[in-house]
């Protein structure tokens, strides 16, 4: 069974893991801490990698699979980071019947990354999301906020380049 | 105690306040179906197979819901009985069914309530199924999560009996599986081979790796010497697969049938339990009078040493040296006896046949090849025993009670009742008591160590010192023994753990047994009676007495604690490190 770690390199620093122990240490003894702790991590590291959730259960002393099991379960957690630049894909009705799939299709064979996931140099994030409310303009996606529409395939790797 | 009264399918029932409503129905003997419901273990109503209905017309489970005063309950109505057909089937479109080859196919928790809620269309709500990947990175075990139905009972016995959690479920919803932090491999984990995960699974989701081929082939090879040992506990559970009652001492049957499979040797692993209660005895005795690492704490458990040696790695030096009885049966098989038969150790196969998965990891152990080769060679549960008599159609409950053969088959009432919590301490004390006080007692029976509770102590006053002693059995209650001992709240000078709840006649080889038999008898207690009785009925009772260690002391290994003796049954232990995942 392959591991699912994550395929950017870890950068933590010596500051966020202090932030994280000192964290920990404040909270651990209060029973119902561990989705606390699970929601502090990301918000010092911004995601769970394994390096994260290992030093949440070395910790706390709680098997590290009930933290993957949380961090999988709920969808604010996300073991991947953001990348420098969120790419955003609208799935929802409008864009899906536009071809906004195939857009998405693209971007993942450009990339070499699938929605959830950031491109190994930290650079793209790729994430699929439902309407953006500009269905007028469909297919839209947004990269960091900006907002491209009418979409064909053969624009992204044009847009891509600008990056 | 205060009690109340209700009604199930017409019938009145008075049970204790707090009891739920499977707890009152079985008072009325009325039985209702359960699944995922393990008591005290994994009490979580999620599988909804044991929903019965109330006056109100609602439907709850029963398993966790809490009966109450004047409440009616209807456990069979026609609604119920759809509603549970229609879990079954829901089930079952996510079920990998292939009942034919399936290791489970006819002791299925799963098939044989699809047999009793008469589930005819298994295809009926079929369509995508969860994708899932088989796990056989472990040394003992295989899991397929296409045959798991989320009951998690696996989880449970992981976490709350063993203190080692490293299986839960991921992701959710429909994408739902049981696996490891970041999918990794059962066997990249701090999994410590206990198999309890097995013992309870209802389905073919889990299971052992299954080395029977590897034993056939060996007993059909001419240029081989296939020798055979059983641990203890194998006979105290081996007749519950051919149909037998629970704790059925089947130890002559086991024999005859071995010895109808093709072994050239069918010898036994209570010879060396007597051996290591010899050498272990012999250490303990060494260090309360050298001033030695105390508490010393037995090492027969494969399973309590890998979690030791994960989560506890600085008990290390209070392990005893001493290889287990598996290992040490094979360290003398391929030395003192191929010497003796004049056998090529290259030639001899020792096969074991255990009520543990452990074992199977425990043989490709470092420092477990004393001759230069394995001690062990292939080692097979209780389980894949019964599978191989079943396929070689051996007719077991026809065959003659027969005996072990010599000299390694020789044992005594000490070593039989290895295969309970308690026995090794009560065997030990048997010797250490007699040698120390230098006469002989006739009173053997240390009832303060036998039992199914999870930590059990005494004090036994053995040649002036007042000895004190503990059992514990599971690892989660490993896990509260030595924290007591580490905080300094406890002090001993001897402590007993094994790694299964109950001990190895509750190993994660032995016999699955379902889980509305689990929730009902203690089937710890009822095979580790079959143990006790077994060596009550022994000539000799105490390790030391056994002529065939007399002997090979004598003949072969000198004297207890001999650099021969260190040599062929001793061996060491490393330190292991959970989250140790090499970034």
């Amino acid at each position: 069974m392959a591991c699912k770690t994550c395929s950017v390199p870890f950068k933590g620093t010596p500051e966020q893991e202090k932030e994280l122990k000192a964290a920990i240490a404040l909270m651990k003894d209060e029973p119902g801490s561990l989705m606390p702790i699970i929601q502090k991590a990301q918000e010092i590291y911004g995601y769970l990698p394994i390096e994260v959730q290992t030093m949440i259960s070395d910790e706390t002393g709680v098997p590290i699979e009930r933290i993957y099991g949380i961090s999988t379960f709920y969808a604010q957690f996300t073991l991947e980071p953001k990348g420098q630049y969120q790419i955003s894909v609208c799935l929802g009705t409008a864009c899906y019947v536009k071809g906004s799939n195939l857009v998405l299709e693209k971007i993942e064979e450009i990339l070499g990354i699938k929605p959830g996931q950031c491109t190994p140099d930290g650079k793209f994030s790729l994430d699929s999301c439902r309407c953006v409310g500009a269905c007028g303009l469909a297919p839209v996606m947004m990269i960091n906020g900006e907002v491209y529409g009418r979409l064909t395939v053969d624009q992204v790797p044009v847009i891509l380049a600008k990056y | 105690m205060e009690t109340i009264k209700l009604k199930i399918d017409g019938i009145e029932v008075e049970c204790p306040k707090g009891s739920t409503i499977l707890e009152a129905a079985r008072l009325a003997n009325i039985e209702i179906p359960t699944l995922c419901f393990l008591k005290e273990i994994n009490e979580i109503g999620a599988c909804r197979i044991c929903v019965v209905e109330l006056k109100n017309g609602k439907i709850v489970t029963s398993c966790v819901f809490p009966a109450e005063n004047g409440m009616e309950v209807f456990t069979k109505s026609p609604r119920i009985l759809e509603y549970r057909k229609k879990t079954l089937q829901l089930l079952l479109s996510n079920h990998r069914r292939e009942c034919l080859s399936c290791v489970r196919s006819g002791h299925c928790e799963l098939q044989e309530l699809c047999q009793e809620l008469g589930v005819e269309d298994e295809k009926f709500y079929d369509g995508v199924k969860t994708p899932s990947e088989i796990d056989d990175s472990a040394p003992h075990m295989i899991r397929d999560n296409s045959k798991c139905i989320l009951c998690r009972r696996c989880i449970a016995v992981c976490e709350h009996n063993q203190g080692v959690g490293v299986i839960g479920a991921n992701e959710r919803g429909f994408k739902t599986f049981i696996g490891s932090a970041f999918d990794m491999g059962l066997g990249e984990t701090s999994c410590i081979s206990c198999g309890q995960c097995i013992a309870v699974c209802p389905t073919g989701a889990l299971r052992e790796k299954d080395f029977t081929d590897k034993v056939f082939a060996a007993i059909a090879d001419p240029d081989k010497y296939v020798v055979v040992q059983t641990a203890p506990a194998v006979r105290a559970g081996l007749g519950e697969e051919f149909g037998l009652p629970i704790g059925t001492d089947v130890e002559g049957k086991m024999a005859a049938a071995l010895r109808r499979l093709g072994f050239d040797k069918v010898f036994d692993t209570d010879f060396s339990a007597d051996l290591t209660i010899m050498e272990e005895g012999t250490e303990f005795i060494e260090r309360v009078q050298n001033g030695g690492v105390l508490p010393l704490i037995t090492s027969c458990s494969p399973g309590w040493i890998k979690f030791c040696e994960y989560y506890y790695p600085e008990f290390i030096p209070n392990l005893s040296s001493c290889k287990s009885p598996q290992q040490m049966f094979g360290a003398v098989t391929k030395s003192y006896f191929a010497e003796k038969m004049g056998i090529d150790k290259e030639k001899i196969v020792c096969v074991s046949v255990m009520p543990c998965t452990a074992k199977k990891f425990e043989i490709n152990r470092d420092d477990e090849a004393a001759n230069g080769v394995p001690d062990v060679d292939i080692s097979i549960t209780t389980r894949e025993l019964a599978r191989m008599i079943k396929k070689a159609r051996i007719n077991f409950l026809g065959l003659p009670d027969e005996g072990f053969d010599d000299p390694l088959g020789e044992s005594t009432g000490a070593a039989v009742i290895f295969g309970a919590t308690g026995g090794v301490m009560e065997a030990a004390l048997r010797t250490v008591r007699e040698i120390l006080e230098g006469k002989s007692f006739d009173e053997v029976d240390y009832e303060a160590v036998r039992g199914v509770e999870g930590i059990k102590e005494a004090t036994i006053p053995v040649a002036g010192i007042d000895v004190k002693v503990a059992v514990a059995s599971g690892t989660a209650n490993a896990r509260k023994l030595l924290d007591m001992v580490k905080s300094g709240e406890k002090s001993y000078h001897f402590i007993e753990i094994m790694g299964c709840p109950g001990g190895c006649v509750n190993g994660g080889g032995q016999p699955q047994q379902p889980g509305w038999v689990r929730n009902n008898v203690d089937i710890r207690a009822l095979r580790a009676k079959a143990l006790y009785s077994n060596d009550a009925a022994k000539t000799f009772r105490k390790s030391h007495e056994n002529p065939a260690i007399t002997k090979i002391y004598a003949e072969y290994l000198g004297k207890p604690g001999s650099e021969k003796a260190h040599h062929l049954l001793h061996t060491s232990y490393i330190a292991r490190k959970i989250n140790n995942y090499g970034f």
